[in-house]
């Protein structure tokens, strides 16, 4: 199955985490958003990032996901330090990493079935084998029957499981999702987290930001997940209440 | 982001997937059209006029390195005498394949434009005119004057090199021109398709952003935008250059009495020439796209 096929890629050398941020600071216009942020992401583990509006949530992910470069400290993506990669190695990294944006992000005069498959086209692997994928994971995130509609004609729900089905195209190692369930309901929210766990049981590293703790309690009670808060432009490992 | 082969290499390929992540429509694609063909119509005037003035310059440098007159200037009771000392003097000089005395007829004709075709010539003190066709070789013109001015007093030789000269740097400097033209052309429809990529480029900021969430090298995506602007470049300047070969063809042909207006047009092998202009529109708009794509695409990194 699609989902499997790449999840024994190696992350990187032994006992290595496949993203590491290392006393990283992030600056932009003269502040710094982001401060001494340590974190080694471990193959196969679920982490939450929580934290208040503006806290610098999308900043942290965007720097695990190369599109934001540290002003400080070391990051690694897959055991590369990034100030030692070209925009086309970074490019190569993120097809390793699956992004669901809050906002999606859809080109949107492009059908559904096309979006997702975007990874593929643009890294050159739109082959008739992965055309059977991509019709296996429309089933799986259930828009088979909306392949062929175009972006702005899905629902907020629909649109995060087309992000989503985008993200896991590749079959990614690491999955991250920026506030996933931010424009959907309760139960379509309860969905995608099941989604998502059961991603993390076939071995992909997750990392969810949100600040909906009850989706955080949700997901506990299903897989062992890191709940991180982003708090004064620190990380710290949240409370217990969580 | 590497030039030049490899996007090249890409752009020739046919990659459905890729032609289809830059939204078709927009304002860029018809200025890039119009810019192509229009300045691809004028490639082709252009290209006609300095082939054309080239001709020119080489038919006059022949014709008239070729060709000399002999003026005879004395009293109507000398002047068959004197021309005909003349005749004797030429056709024994080596280097002259022909020499002849233009009748009355031709000397009026000569006139006509100035006098009106009724002059009666031969009732003026109006000179007689020899005309001379020289070999390959030639002649030597500095030993036929002293021959001429020591056997026939009122001969004055002219070669024509006095007014061959500018007439002769005047036509060159129009095919240069005709050249310059066509340079300008290949620039401003560089400019021009400049300016459209980065319009493109820049409206389509939110294409590119997703491009690369995906994990789109820049290489990718600019070749996307690369070939969409090439193509259309192509195709926008074989529409205007085959407009322009059209409104050559059916320029008037002036036939033996044309001039340089009715010569405007292609010979031979020349017609090849603006067949090129498509391709060489082609090559500027990729040079031109990248150009503009690596530099968004820096900027927006």
């Amino acid at each position: 199955m699609l989902l499997h096929n790449k999840a024994s890629r190696k992350p990187g050398r032994g006992g290595a985490g496949v993203i590491e941020l290392e006393n990283v600071a992030y600056s932009y216009g003269g502040g710094e958003l982001l401060t001494d942020i340590s974190l080694k992401l471990a193959p196969g583990s679920f982490h939450f990032l929580t934290g208040p509006s503006g806290a610098g949530k999308t900043t942290f992910l965007k720097l695990c996901y190369g599109a934001l470069r540290p002003t400080g400290g070391h990051l690694r993506l897959f055991d590369r330090d990034v100030t030692q990669m070209d925009r086309d190695a970074i490019a190569l990294a993120r097809r390793r990493i699956g992004v669901v944006h809050q906002d999606c992000q859809f080109l949107d005069h492009l059908p559904v079935d096309e979006n997702v498959a975007l990874p593929l086209i643009a890294s050159g692997q739109a082959s008739p084998d992965e055309q059977e994928n991509l019709a296996e994971l429309m089933t799986w995130v259930g828009l088979t029957n909306r392949a062929h509609a175009l972006p702005p004609e899905l629902s907020g729900g629909e649109r995060q499981r087309a992000a989503l089905a985008r993200a896991l195209i590749l079959s990614p190692e690491v999955i991250l999702a920026d506030e996933p369930t931010g424009n959907v309901d309760w139960e379509m929210s309860q969905r995608l987290l099941r989604l998502l766990v059961e991603l993390n049981r076939m071995g992909k590293t997750i990392m969810i930001a949100t600040h909906d703790l009850s989706l955080i309690r949700a997901a506990k009670a299903q897989v062992q997940a890191r709940v991180l808060r982003i708090s004064q432009r620190r990380l710290q490992l949240a409370g217990a209440d969580l | 982001m590497k030039p030049d082969l490899a996007t090249l290499k890409r752009l020739l390929k046919t990659d459905a997937g890729a032609d289809r992540v830059v939204p078709p429509a927009g304002f860029t694609v018809r200025l890039t059209l119009f810019t192509a063909a229009a300045m691809a119509f004028l490639a082709v005037f252009a290209l006609a006029l300095s082939l054309a003035a080239g001709r020119l310059a080489d038919s006059w440098g022949e014709a008239l390195a070729r060709s000399s007159t002999v003026r005879i200037s004395a009293p109507a009771e000398q002047m068959a005498a004197q021309t005909a000392a003349a005749l004797r003097v030429l056709q024994t000089t080596p280097g002259i394949a022909d020499a002849r005395a233009l009748s009355d007829d031709e000397q009026q004709a000569l006139l006509a434009p100035w006098f009106g075709p009724d002059l009666p010539v031969a009732d003026l003190p109006v000179p007689q005119l020899i005309d001379v066709i020289e070999t390959d070789a030639g002649y030597d013109a500095a030993g036929l004057r002293l021959r001429l001015s020591a056997e026939v007093p009122g001969a004055v030789l002219d070669d024509h090199t006095r007014w061959r000269r500018p007439l002769i740097a005047a036509a060159d400097r129009l095919r240069f021109l005709g050249w310059v033209s066509i340079t300008l052309i290949a620039l401003a429809t560089g400019a021009m398709v400049t300016l459209a990529a980065n319009a493109a480029l820049a409206a389509n900021a939110q294409v590119i952003a997703v491009l690369r969430l995906v994990g789109a090298t820049d290489a990718y995506i600019a070749g996307a935008f690369v070939r969409r602007f090439t193509l259309r470049a192509f195709g926008g300047a074989a529409t205007g250059a085959a407009l322009g070969l059209v409104a050559i063809l059916l320029m008037p042909s002036g036939g033996e009495t044309g001039g340089f207006l009715t010569g405007l047009r292609f010979e031979g092998w020349h017609w090849i020439i603006p067949l090129l202009v498509p391709p060489m529109a082609a090559g500027v708009a990729f040079l031109s796209t990248q150009m503009a794509a690596r530099r968004v695409l820096e900027e927006l990194a």
